[in-house]
């Protein structure tokens, strides 16, 4: 696997033209991994009639709601948590 | 027409617009497209018409009703709880409800935390235990707040929470689906599995409600 639950990651600020399952408002933006899911289809192959594969390894990522939103108005520690796939995340930190 | 056709257009009305009226059977693009789609599936071998009308025979035979058993185990049988909460989808396969091709983590709704969900990209929904998803849920309007003031939109459908009470909001937007497991309401401890199914929601089960006694 290449991330442990608990690393710091940043979801590419990326733009790729197509079908994308990485929403636009959590690009650039970081978190922590929330959990492992498991290995899926790539949807990006999918959508245009491959076969998906290689398999791509899906996290969650929980990221504060703060880090999204600067004028965010509830509690600092409330959360969004969304599922990215591996190729979309970079580790950041010390480690 | 121009402004000026229109202003010469005598307004008694003993006939039709074509085009201004919508005709609520009309077939819309993608209404077109999935039927093109479908035809085409079922020409070529790969899904026969049988399939495509078990299939949505099985999906209108889901309700919430499903979901609510599922709760009302999990707060009645503390084992079962945690397997839903380890492994959503073989816990809900142990009552019979089959998730297919997702995977159901199910959300503990507690003190400090209260789990809310979405699906920002579209409207999956785990349907397999709550049927169809309601009209809201799919609208641009919930996907677009739940995610960036989830707290107002939790006080519209009249959910207050307490300011230190963290909320997770949840969007679902790859392969799994989610559901909350809502905390049971005081003053129901004793009751049975079948009482308390009646008092477990479609929404208390998104998260954007409480289930009351």
């Amino acid at each position: 696997m290449m991330f442990s639950v608990g690393d710091r990651v940043r979801i590419k600020d990326s733009h790729p033209p197509g079908h994308r399952r990485t929403p636009y408002y959590v690009r650039g933006k970081t978190g922590v991994v929330e959990r492992y899911c498991g290995d899926f289809k790539n949807p990006e192959e999918l959508a245009y009639g491959f076969d998906g594969t290689p398999k791509r390894e899906l996290y969650r990522v929980r990221i504060t709601q703060t880090e999204l939103w600067p004028d965010y108005e509830g509690s600092d520690s409330d959360t969004l948590d969304l599922e990215i796939y591996d190729h979309w995340l970079e580790k950041i930190g010390g480690q | 027409m121009t402004t000026d056709e229109r202003g010469t257009h005598d307004h008694g009305h003993d006939h039709d617009h074509p085009g201004t009226t919508p005709d609520a059977n009309e077939t819309g693009y993608y209404e077109l497209m999935a039927e093109a789609m479908k035809e085409l599936l079922i020409e070529k071998g790969v899904v026969s018409a049988d399939d495509v009308r078990r299939n949505l025979e099985f999906l209108d035979s889901r309700d919430p009703a499903e979901g609510a058993r599922i709760i009302a185990r999990a707060w009645t049988d503390e084992d079962f709880k945690k397997r839903l909460l380890e492994d959503g989808t073989k816990a809900v396969g142990e009552m019979g409800f089959p998730m297919g091709d997702a995977v159901l983590i199910v959300v503990e709704n507690t003190d400090d935390v209260h789990n809310m969900i979405v699906c920002t990209l579209c409207s999956c929904y785990p349907r397999t235990v709550l049927g169809l998803p309601p009209d809201w849920y799919k609208s641009k309007s919930y996907r677009a707040r739940a995610v960036v003031e989830p707290r107002s939109v939790l006080k519209e459908f009249g959910t207050e929470l307490p300011d230190d009470k963290t909320v997770r909001v949840h969007d679902s937007n790859a392969d799994m689906r989610y559901l909350v497991l809502p905390e049971q309401p005081e003053g129901t401890e004793g009751w049975s599995a079948e009482q308390l199914t009646a008092i477990v929601t479609r929404d208390a089960m998104v998260g954007v409600t409480l289930p009351q006694a």
